[in-house]
């Protein structure tokens, strides 16, 4: 059994948390609200350390001591992350607006192009080549496998995962005809993708207790090495 | 009241027990259930098996928060043993906040593990908040992005990073999230730059990802706790993925009984239920 104090006390915020699978009571709460405030200032302190210091304070301190004049330029956004915390005060408020303008543009600037292109253009010229599943043919005649065989007949199949599932979201038009069919194959299509979600998510919160239950029996007790 | 309608109405605190005890029994009684590897899992693994000590740095980002780290750790540690049983170079650093404690933990490991030396063998960057504009500013100069390491030292200053400025210098990426920080690797480092990203991710977001893989945006995927004891089992150095797995088998086994117990009894009733409409 561990003699580290703040492995026991590490064991019993654990207790503390999943007292609440019984029911809510008053331990599971003042756990909670430790490790919310225990967070906003371990954030503050790595944000401080990590960020401030050696992206702005020790360049601006360079710049007035060392001679490093193009460092000045770092005012600019030292001033733009006041006006943040202008929200505090009512008068000056307005000023934060500026920052999060800058931040939002910026940030939208940055972020629209790359996710257009990761998210949509390649995704689309990935369900285009699938049609054409070369590289599964190639790896099936190198290695004739049952495996890759049904890896070769899944590619296309995605393709037309795609296209079904599409057609269930057009809702200019009845699904009726054709698009009552495809859009029923898009559904069977969804409904899988959701099942392998659920099982995943399944698989992650069991995971997040073998993780506990693991530091419980080893780190804590010492009944497991 | 009958057997199925007790089964509907079962006090879900009984199911919690029998979860807890699934996962707890298989730790002081080993069953040592058999594992195998997957494809996505072999990809990172032969990957990084490609690469020599002469190669440029592997850049591990460990993006997680002590919430993902049951499952992301041992996937992470496994990857950094092989690094640096391959006598690689390693560049680790982290985009969560939450990060750099965990970051630091799981490097310290696996280099005291080798006997690999900080600043020679592998540098630490610790973290840096804005993910993308991180992401971005490293494929144009890593300096930039981290003008010190997470101890302080200018990275002008250390040997091994000293002449590493782009993604052109990195052999590849392989990130560990349980967030959407992956999708901005993949955004930011492999779009524009071409630098081949791999993912270790949580279970829960490992299906958001197999798209990045059949592009070729990902060129490999570790999923889950299962993922991770895919490549303890690769690299032959078991830990706590593969201790977990029994654990893992077991309370998926006690959820689908629970699962087909709690359909068979809903259709049961079902049906009683129609049967007895049409009698009234």
């Amino acid at each position: 059994m561990s003699t580290d104090l703040w492995v026991w006390l590490a064991a019993l915020l654990t207790f503390c948390i999943y007292s609440f699978l019984y029911r809510d009571n008053p331990v599971y709460k003042a756990a909670e609200h430790l490790f919310v405030g225990v967070s906003a200032a371990y954030y503050l302190v790595i944000y401080y350390h990590n960020s401030v210091l050696p992206n702005l304070a020790r360049p601006l301190w360079a710049a007035v001591t060392e001679g490093q004049h193009g460092n000045f330029i770092l005012i600019i956004p030292g001033i733009l992350g006041i006006f943040f915390f202008l929200r505090f005060f009512p008068r000056g408020g307005w000023l934060s607006r500026w920052s999060i303008a800058f931040y939002v543009g910026s940030g939208a600037g940055l972020s629209i192009p790359r996710t257009m292109l990761t998210r949509i253009i390649q995704q689309m010229q990935g369900t285009m080549v699938s049609f054409i599943p070369t590289q599964a043919w190639r790896t099936l005649l190198a290695e004739p496998t049952i495996w890759n065989g049904l890896w070769l007949m899944s590619v296309p199949l995605a393709a037309v995962g795609v296209l079904c599932t599409l057609s269930y979201f057009f809702f200019s038009r009845p699904h009726r005809g054709v698009l009552g069919v495809t859009s029923r194959i898009g559904i069977v299509f969804l409904m899988i993708g959701f099942g392998a979600s659920f099982g995943y998510t399944v698989m992650a919160r069991i995971s997040l207790l073998i993780g506990r239950v693991y530091f419980l029996l080893s780190d804590w007790l010492g009944i497991i090495e | 009241m009958g057997l199925f309608e007790r089964l509907m109405h079962i006090d879900r605190r009984i199911i919690f027990l029998c979860i807890a005890l699934a996962v707890l029994i298989p730790f002081i009684f080993p069953l040592r259930l058999p594992t195998y590897v997957t494809r996505r899992v072999k990809d990172v693994y032969d990957r990084i098996e490609t690469l020599t000590p002469d190669d440029p740095p592997v850049l591990i980002s460990i993006d997680y928060d002590p919430a993902a780290m049951p499952e992301l750790q041992p996937m992470t540690l496994a990857v950094l043993r092989h690094c640096f049983s391959k006598d690689l170079k390693v560049i680790t650093m982290t985009l969560h906040q939450a990060g750099p404690g965990l970051a630091l933990d799981a490097t310290s490991e696996a280099a005291e593990e080798y006997g690999k030396v900080n600043g020679i063998d592998y540098v630490f960057l610790g973290f840096k908040p804005a993910i993308a504009m991180v992401i971005d500013q490293m494929g144009q100069d890593i300096h930039r992005a981290f003008p010190e390491d997470y101890f302080g030292t200018p990275l002008s200053e250390i040997p091994m990073i000293a002449d590493i400025h782009t993604y052109d210098d990195i052999s590849l990426i392989v990130t560990f999230a349980a967030s959407a920080i992956t999708e901005a690797w993949v955004a930011y480092a492999n779009g524009p730059y071409q630098e081949p990203v791999a993912a270790g991710c949580t279970a829960v977001s490992a299906t958001d990802y197999y798209p990045f893989l059949q592009t070729g945006q990902l060129f490999g995927l570790i999923g889950g706790l299962k993922g991770a004891a895919e490549y303890e089992y690769l690299i032959g150095v078991p830990g706590r993925a593969i201790i977990g797995m029994d654990a893992q088998s077991i309370a998926h086994l006690i959820i689908i009984v629970f699962v087909i117990i709690g359909n068979v009894a809903f259709f049961v009733q079902r049906r009683g239920a129609a049967g007895g409409g049409r009698r009234g």
